[in-house]
């Protein structure tokens, strides 16, 4: 090995150099809070409508991240939309009473799990299932609502969404 | 007439099909012979991958330039430029990244390997080792294949890094988008399995089939210098082609 190539040392240079860059992508371009780090505890939530929720989209506590989506299924029998939530084992001071709605970030960005926290002194477990849920919100039927008033149900309605008097129509 | 022209066409492409196949046997049957020469392979990576550096840089560097460009001019018609860090990523690490590597590596290693090995055949340099009893494709294909192979996922490493460097001088120096912003969405979003290292398989399937070409090309080439120019035509017609099919069915399957 005394007679060392003259390539030698840059092949080795251009392999770090190459996995160098990889090492940056992994870390840099990625979160760590995308990588399932650690163990986590699976709960259940029935949505009647869960809109256009993926798996791996996350669950959030008051905005922060908590865990993610782990699978939807149809549920026969009742035709509900049955998602499994893997909430990260840290958070494990969940009341169980909590409610679960599915909001989506932006007007038009993706959706994802809120979970609105209980006052029961009882903690989530693995297993459990969020009976208070609260489906998707349709953008198309808010517009529909907006469009006609609410039908027949519109006490719930703010006053402000009464439609405005066209002003300038003469009519 | 025609017909007959058309079916020797036909023919000759699935033999040729053929041929390339029963070589890649011959490469994975000599493989472990070759990793004697080790520095032989050495030398290898040191040509096809370190000497490909400058190229693969400078092209990842513009891609992701004028990737922030052109999303940025799409993504504000739509009020979205929060969200160009992460498309300039993804489709880099998904896409571009390893396709246009592939590309620049066929043009840029891939036609000196044919052509070596091509000029090895032409002043019969081959024969003259099978008459010393050194295994041609042991000594002289499979080290090139291995280096093609290994440094094909490198080259595409370096090529996102600097992507993403470039899109960053653009987007964020440039047009204004928030350095939070370009990082912060690009973080959440892009997945170090699904994204980065599937770009990585993609990587290592295009450095086997490009290298794999080049030394066929390479290894079958008539020993005339027109023969020799042919083949090193055929294997950035045939890397080019093969790159993309091959990325439209990974893609199908990865995703």
């Amino acid at each position: 090995m005394n007679s060392r190539p003259s390539y030698a040392i840059g092949t080795g240079l251009f392999i770090l150099l190459g996995f160098a860059a990889l090492a940056y992508l992994a870390t840099q371009t990625t979160s760590v809070a995308n990588v399932h780090q650690g163990h986590s505890y699976f709960v259940k939530a029935r949505f009647s409508n869960i809109g256009q929720l993926k798996e791996r989209a996350p669950v959030k506590i008051a905005g922060v991240r908590v865990g993610s989506v782990q699978s939807i299924q149809l549920e026969r029998g009742k035709m509900d939309a049955l998602v499994t939530l893997a909430i990260d084992d840290k958070y494990n001071d969940i009341p169980d009473d909590s409610g679960a709605a599915i909001f989506t970030s932006g007007l038009l960005g993706d959706q994802y799990v809120g979970l609105q926290p209980g006052g029961s002194p009882e903690n989530l477990k693995n297993g459990d299932e969020i009976v208070l849920t609260q489906s998707a919100m349709q953008l198309e039927d808010l517009i529909g609502k907006f469009l006609v008033n609410g039908g027949p149900k519109s006490s719930s309605a703010p006053p402000s969404s009464t439609p405005p008097k066209p002003a300038a129509s003469g009519g | 007439m025609n017909t007959l022209v058309r079916r020797n066409w036909l023919l000759n492409g699935i033999a040729q099909l053929g041929e390339c196949g029963l070589f890649f046997l011959d490469i994975l049957v000599a493989l472990p012979k070759s990793l004697r020469h080790f520095r032989e392979i050495c030398r290898q990576v040191w040509f096809v991958g370190a000497m490909s550096l400058t190229i693969v840089m400078t092209c990842g560097m513009f891609v992701g330039m004028v990737l922030a460009l052109q999303l940025y001019y799409t993504l504000s018609i739509f009020g979205g430029t929060a969200a160009l860090g992460t498309v300039v990523a993804l489709s880099l690490f998904r896409e571009l990244g390893p396709v246009v590597t592939a590309l620049l590596f066929a043009g840029r290693a891939g036609t000196a390997v044919t052509a070596e090995i091509g000029l090895m055949r032409a002043t019969d340099q081959i024969d003259a080792m099978e008459m010393m009893a050194v295994d041609p494709i042991a000594y002289v294909v499979a080290p090139r294949y291995l280096a093609g192979v290994i440094a094909m996922p490198l080259l595409m490493c370096l090529f996102n890094a600097l992507g993403i460097l470039g899109g960053h001088l653009v987007g964020v120096t440039w047009l204004g988008v928030d350095n939070g912003t370009f990082w912060g969405n690009m973080t959440s979003t892009v997945d170090l399995w699904k994204d980065i290292i599937d770009g990585v398989w993609k990587s290592l399937a295009f450095g086997a089939v490009v290298t794999l070409i080049a030394v066929f090309q390479g290894y079958n080439a008539p020993p005339t210098s027109e023969g020799v120019a042919y083949s090193t035509t055929r294997t950035v017609v045939f890397s080019a082609i093969v790159i993309l099919a091959v990325d439209f069915v990974m893609t199908a399957f990865l995703t």
